[in-house]
């Protein structure tokens, strides 16, 4: 059998309400055969019931009772297809209600954003906080999608002007890799298939761009982390000298025999053996879920991070940090939440509330000193114990955190590591 | 020279096990819902890497509703001695017997919904604080809407609006008294995920799975399997077919679809193929628009 090596990429779509996001989604997933005849067979006698001419895509990705009744989308989805090339999961995440945190929610695992932009309208208030949000959470790659071009006469001049204004929001901030594509969901043009109606444009359909993208390097291959989940110790005769250490590698690679050294408690010692089940592996790389063995006895138990001796992540108490607020309930000022990092969980506080971002604007607030739901703001942290923490600019997974209420047990606000 | 990356089914087969650990870590009496289907068996499989050399860490619930395929019962216990591992029954029956539900009437009635009852006091009983359960996202559309650490409340209820917002992979399992979590391991693989992991892993399955001949009836637009518990119309025949069943449910409503896939690298090519999904021949999913949904909230697997 041919050795599989297709990659799994996973995006989000972010637009505002009638930017034709489910339209969307329902193409690439119609265009790409994804869609099953009995699901078809449902959309066509919904179609025809609320008395539309032709197949409305959006109702693919309609969800709860409440969704399907109001007509609107109230929490992500999450939706699966896949070409000869790759798999795909799609966040699918609502354009209005509780925006925001929708967002956040839907980014913090994604490869690609897929930015929708009504051509009509051209770049909107929308536009730049979808984008802030992307560059926040630190999406490697963003695709502008220009849609509703037959709604323009295909014009280039509309898509040219689009893109131009794109770029003076975009190059303000942080994204490494941006692409355009004229479209049109509705239409079919440049989703899977090629326009022909738009034969000025000569790069890459939205699917072919999605399939073919570089994004082996949006994981951190050089700073090699390894949380410690759980430890494995089997109560059994056969191996009972056992002591493997369970994790998902959270960053580089770890080989066997490698220098490496246990945090916070500083031992050290090499790396004896990486094993996932009965098969023994020279090295292992991010996002691997393997057990370790180390060749000394040491103690080693949750919440611990095992990583080289001479490249090692900040140990720190004290957190500089954007966060997104993502509760109803705000900030209660130097109350204390249970804060997530990795496998490690400490109490901490919010020491400072050094301003608030404005995603409007795109502009500080250094007055407004409130957290509440949907607010984006860097603060302060403390925690009880210290964490081993990388910036979320080098690694997405030792640089975040999450924060609980331990009232309600609410997740209440998710925060990246400056 | 190695490439520095993975294949999705290496991707999502990580992600399950850094799941699985997490549910070991982060609650007291994690226990597996297992139903016998190709869903849970790969849970398990999933389970016993996750944490070898040692034991599975989990007992395994199955809730019995009495209307099994015995070739799954017979399955059930083997794997449970394979694994070594600790079994709960929750009998539909004895919830029954107990007044605590009632049998629907009729020619389309089920034990299904009846689970429910029997699944919640099952994980009450025995004082459970996480089930984890081989859902899949793509099962079902508000299943779409399921997180990987899904809360339920004091009565066992799934709130859909009101779900903690999950990021990254850190997952929050904080729970109040008398609440619990269901655990979704394998959340994002689709149908096509599972039968290449099962080829690819080799692990062992249910022989319905593979296309065979049995005595079935033509109902509802699919092959129900004659049984004990079938009410047949004068009007039905039964017939002789070589079929298989693409899930595993009680055995008056899975219905089997005719196919000459009686190995596992005909059921991948047969399934890459497939133009109906896997739940459209469950007469549970197929009585209102939000079936599955209504069923979740109440607390359904």
């Amino acid at each position: 059998m041919k050795k599989n090596t297709n990659q799994l990429l996973r995006f989000t779509t972010a637009g505002s309400v009638d930017d034709g996001k489910s339209t969307l989604i329902g193409r690439l997933l119609y265009d790409s055969k994804s869609i099953f005849e009995d699901q078809l067979q449902a959309i066509q006698k919904t179609s025809e019931r609320k008395g539309m001419e032709s197949l409305d895509l959006a109702l693919f990705t309609d969800g709860l009772r409440d969704e399907r009744e109001q007509g609107i989308t109230i929490d992500v989805a999450y939706r699966y297809f896949a070409t000869p090339k790759r798999k795909f999961i799609i966040a699918d995440t609502p354009g209005h209600i509780q925006y925001t945190r929708n967002m956040v929610t839907g980014a913090s695992t994604a490869n690609v954003a897929i930015i929708l932009v009504d051509a009509r309208n051209g770049i909107v208030e929308q536009t730049k906080r979808h984008t802030f949000i992307a560059s926040l959470l630190q999406i490697s790659h963003i695709i502008v999608c220009v849609n509703k071009m037959d709604l323009v006469d295909w014009s280039e001049d509309k898509f040219t002007k689009i893109l131009s204004d794109y770029e003076t929001i975009s190059s303000k901030m942080l994204i490494k890799d941006i692409q355009y594509i004229p479209i049109s969901a509705l239409k079919g043009d440049n989703v899977v298939n090629r326009s022909e109606n738009m034969p000025w444009f000569l790069g890459a359909p939205l699917l072919h761009t999605l399939e073919n993208m570089h994004i082996s390097s949006d994981t951190n291959k050089v700073d090699a982390r390894f949380p410690v989940q759980t430890v494995i110790r089997p109560q059994s005769e056969k191996h009972s000298e056992y002591r493997g250490y369970a994790g998902k590698i959270a960053g580089g690679i770890f080989r066997t025999g490698d220098d490496v050294v246990v945090l916070p408690s500083g031992f050290s010692s090499r790396i004896e053996s990486i094993h996932l089940h009965k098969e023994n592996l020279d090295e292992a790389f991010v996002p691997q879920s393997v057990s370790i063995t180390l060749e000394d006895d040491i103690d080693v138990s949750r919440g611990d991070m095992i990583v080289k001796v001479n490249n090692r992540p900040t140990c720190t108490q004290d957190l500089d940090m954007i966060i997104c607020w993502l509760n109803n309930n705000p900030a209660k000022p130097r109350a204390k939440y249970t804060i997530m990092h990795t496998t490690n969980e400490q109490k901490a506080i919010i020491k400072e509330v050094l301003y608030k971002i404005d995603i409007n604007k795109i502009e500080r607030d250094t007055e407004d000193k409130t957290i509440n739901m949907n607010d984006i703001c860097r603060v302060k942290l403390r925690t009880t114990q210290p964490l081993m923490v990388d910036s979320y600019n080098e690694n997405r997974i030792t640089g975040s955190v999450i924060l609980v209420d331990d009232a309600t047990n609410e997740t209440v606000a998710a925060g990246m590591i400056v | 020279m190695n490439k520095y990356y993975l294949n999705y089914i290496d991707e999502l087969e990580s992600e399950a096990i850094f799941v699985l650990r997490e549910v070991v870590a982060k609650f007291q009496n994690p226990v597996i819902l297992f139903s016998g289907g190709k869903d849970s068996i790969v849970v398990s499989h999933l389970a016993q890497k996750a944490f070898y050399p040692g034991k599975i860490p989990f007992s395994f619930l199955h809730v019995d509703t009495g209307h099994n395929f015995p070739e799954t019962i017979e399955f059930r216990d083997r794997l449970i001695k394979k694994y070594d591992a600790r079994l709960i029954v929750g009998a539909v029956q004895e919830s029954i017997d107990q007044g605590r539900v009632f049998e629907e009437k009729g020619r389309n009635a089920t034990r299904n919904s009846l689970q429910i009852t029997t699944l919640l006091d099952t994980i009450e009983a025995h004082a459970i604080d996480s089930a984890i359960g081989g859902a899949r996202r793509d099962e079902e559309k508000s299943r779409a809407k399921e997180r990987f650490f899904s809360h339920r409340d004091d009565f066992g209820q799934w709130d859909p609006k009101n779900q903690r917002p999950e990021l990254w992979n850190l997952f929050n399992g904080k729970y109040s008294q008398g609440e619990h979590f269901r655990v979704f391991p394998i959340s994002n693989w689709t149908e096509l995920d599972i039968w290449n992991y099962i080829h690819r892993e080799k692990i062992e399955i249910p022989s319905l799975y593979f296309a065979h001949q049995r005595e079935v009836l033509w109902r509802n637009n699919t092959w129900i399997p004659k049984s004990d518990f079938l009410i047949i119309d004068e009007s039905e025949d039964i017939e002789m077919k070589k079929v298989r069943f693409r899930t595993l449910g009680d055995i008056t409503i899975t219905g089997g679809i005719e196919s000459d896939a009686d190995n596992l690298d005909k059921i991948v090519a047969e399934v890459a193929m497939m133009r109906e999904t896997e739940r459209g021949n469950r007469a549970d999913d197929k009585r209102s628009e939000t079936a599955m949904e209504d069923r979740k909230r109440q607390g359904y697997f």
